[in-house]
């Protein structure tokens, strides 16, 4: 019996459908193995199913959509200042992060501009939401490649970096605190110091990390060389973030995006790219920019100027009719939010663009031709977030 | 609400006049009309912000074919559509403004937003340069689709990233892509009926029980209770 791979994919979509995912289907070509939706190297909900020959994958598919919770549709029906409360969960790792994207869209179109000081803590919190995030991200890494040690340390530090997010906005995971012209409020005393020394910590953790899990010839074995991308095949998947920058690429919407309302073109900073485009190089290149991000927040601190944390902004916000598209270098890659207003008080559609949807859609071609336990280091140096797929 | 079909022209005269103008985006955009010709229906530029332009619907595949081969835009950023008839359900709130259901004409013609638009439905898709380093070398291009024939050409063969957000707009919006190698479900479950993000797909959620709107607002505390016209008024929910 020889089993198209339409046929394939047919039994994959059954099967989904009645719930039966973590069940083997051999044929005489070989097997198909189901990897989640309940898996710990998937993040979350995602499942991979591949087409084994032996040990080595033929082709490889990827069933997002466990977590769908429709944000698009649901940004027509919400006011601006209410759809950054929903488009918190999209990373929920660096929540932060997508909020400032949306907001960019609607101040570009209402032709306003937050003043300087909320554009400087705006982009503190901004680097906070990448530390927060890519600091579990290494901490992660280990626990998938059979280290279980970085992944206490990343929970011991990141706590720090929480801490801070949440003396500022109350919220440790979910600040939901930008808002069109400005901010909500302005930082609490004190809070400059301690965000200094928990950069610190945060170099340390790097520097820890870079010892334990880079330097380990395990480590080393098991990623260098493995899950190749070539910059071109990046680009057409639409790869962005530190997994097109380990190809090679020099692109970083922070330096290159002309973005108006931040302020990463005041301070001093580098972006760093990789030529190999392997597991280890998508690692390392996110081990240096957590590096850069504590400076970025560093100078930040340093150079915070006076003045007010809001624009003068109506009380009714009615944005004018017109269509904006933002993007901005988000911990997981570009996130862009393409915003159709109407003139009304809420969005007329909403287009997400998340990082980890295009990220996760070259897998597919990523698998074919690897080995079994490459697959698990390749999706965790791919580094998706499950609601950044999903929305 | 009557100048949405205005914004291209509402955009495009301050820039004749007030000459902020956009050359490095204008350059892109003359190319592309020179390798396509009569195709590009519409353009638009928002001056250091982006590139609109709007082609025929024969001419997709071609124009997508010319931005990466031509001008070398090899970076695929994200393909969707947009339903520009105005929600039957309005905004799902219990309010005196928000009637829409009452207001809502299926007749009336579609407004629809920059480079203009003659259909319900457009499909777009960004495109950009990331390898030059600059932030105008990114085109959105936007296409017409007719309503009793949705179909229009896949970008797969030229891009492979739009493999799913085809998908994503197949299953979202009832577009079907033709040559795209597998048009399957991405998100929802095989057996789901209907197009999501058209609009007039309900909401269930908000039909059983909308949103209060301007039911629970309070003024705020020592602000005179009306600024502006009575309207806007109404509307602060």
């Amino acid at each position: 019996m020889t089993v198209t791979e339409r046929q394939q994919l047919a039994y994959v979509d059954a099967q989904a459908a009645d719930g039966r995912v973590n069940v083997e289907l051999e044929t005489d070509e070989g097997m198909i193995l189901n990897l989640g939706p309940q898996h710990p190297a998937t993040h979350g909900t995602l499942r991979v199913t591949a087409k084994l020959d032996g040990e080595q994958v033929v082709w490889a598919d990827v069933v997002p959509g466990y977590m769908h919770r429709g944000y698009e549709k649901l940004t027509e029906v919400r006011t601006y200042p209410q759809v950054t409360t929903l488009v918190n969960r999209i990373d929920w790792l660096g929540s932060f992060a997508n909020e400032v994207p949306f907001i960019l869209a609607a101040e570009q179109l209402m032709e306003i501009q937050a003043p300087p000081r909320a554009r400087h803590i705006r982009t503190i919190l901004f680097e906070m939401a990448r530390v927060a995030n890519i600091v579990l991200f290494l901490g992660d890494l280990g626990v998938q490649l059979g280290a279980v040690t970085p992944a206490f340390y990343a929970f011991r530090d990141r706590e720090h970096v929480l801490d801070q997010i949440e003396a500022v906005t109350g919220g440790r995971f979910h600040p939901n605190f930008d808002r069109i012209g400005g901010l909500k409020d302005d930082l609490p005393k004190g809070w400059i110091a301690d965000t200094k020394a928990v950069m610190v910590r945060i170099r340390n953790y790097c520097d820890e990390i870079e010892t334990l899990l880079f330097g380990n010839e395990i480590f080393e074995a098991r990623t260098r060389g493995v899950g190749v991308v070539p910059a071109e095949v990046g680009l057409g998947y639409g790869l962005t973030g530190a997994n097109i920058r380990a190809s090679g690429v020099d692109w970083d919407l922070r330096r290159d995006g002309a973005i108006a309302g931040l302020a990463h073109g005041d301070v001093d900073w580098q972006v760093w790219t990789h030529p190999d485009g392997d597991s280890f190089a998508r690692c390392w290149v996110r081990l240096q920019e957590t590096r850069e991000s504590t400076k970025i927040i560093d100078q930040l601190c340093d150079g915070l100027p006076g003045g007010p944390i809001m624009a003068k902004v109506p009380r009714i916000i009615k944005v004018p009719a017109g269509e904006a598209y933002v993007q901005t270098e988000n911990p997981l890659g570009a996130m862009g939010y393409y915003v159709v207003s109407k003139g009304d008080l809420g969005p007329f559609r909403t287009k997400i663009r998340s990082a980890s949807f295009s990220n996760v859609s070259i897998i597919p071609w990523l698998l074919k031709g690897v080995y079994v336990p490459d697959i698990i280091t390749i999706l965790a140096s791919l580094y998706f977030i499950l609601g950044d797929i999903d929305r | 609400m009557s100048d949405a079909t205005g914004t291209t022209d509402a955009a495009e005269a301050p820039e004749a006049e007030e000459a902020p103008t956009d050359d490095a985006r204008q350059a892109v955009l003359d190319q592309i009309t020179a390798a396509l010709g009569d195709a590009v229906l519409d353009s638009h530029i928002a001056v250091g912000r982006g590139l609109w332009v709007r082609v025929e619907r024969d001419a997709w595949l071609e124009a997508a074919g010319h931005v990466r081969n031509g001008l070398g835009y090899h970076f695929f950023d994200y393909l969707s559509a947009i339903d520009w008839m105005p929600s039957p359900w309005g905004r799902y709130e219990y309010s005196a403004v928000d009637d829409g259901i009452r207001q809502f004409d299926p007749n009336a013609p579609v407004e629809t937003g920059v480079a203009g638009g003659d259909t319900r439905f457009q499909v777009m898709c960004r495109l950009a340069d990331i390898r030059r380093r600059q932030p105008h070398h990114n085109v959105v291009i936007k296409a017409d689709l007719p309503d009793d024939d949705l179909r229009v050409a896949s970008l797969v063969s030229l891009y492979p990233g739009a493999n799913w957000h085809e998908r994503e707009c197949w299953e979202m919006f009832g577009i079907t892509f033709d040559g795209h190698p597998g048009l399957r479900h991405l998100y929802l479950p095989g057996e789901f009926e209907g197009h999501p993000l058209r609009k007039d797909f309900p909401l269930l959620a908000r039909l059983v029980k909308p949103w209060p709107g301007i039911v629970d607002v309070e003024p705020m505390p020592g602000e005179p209770a009306a600024e502006g016209d009575g309207e806007e008024t109404e509307e602060s929910s």
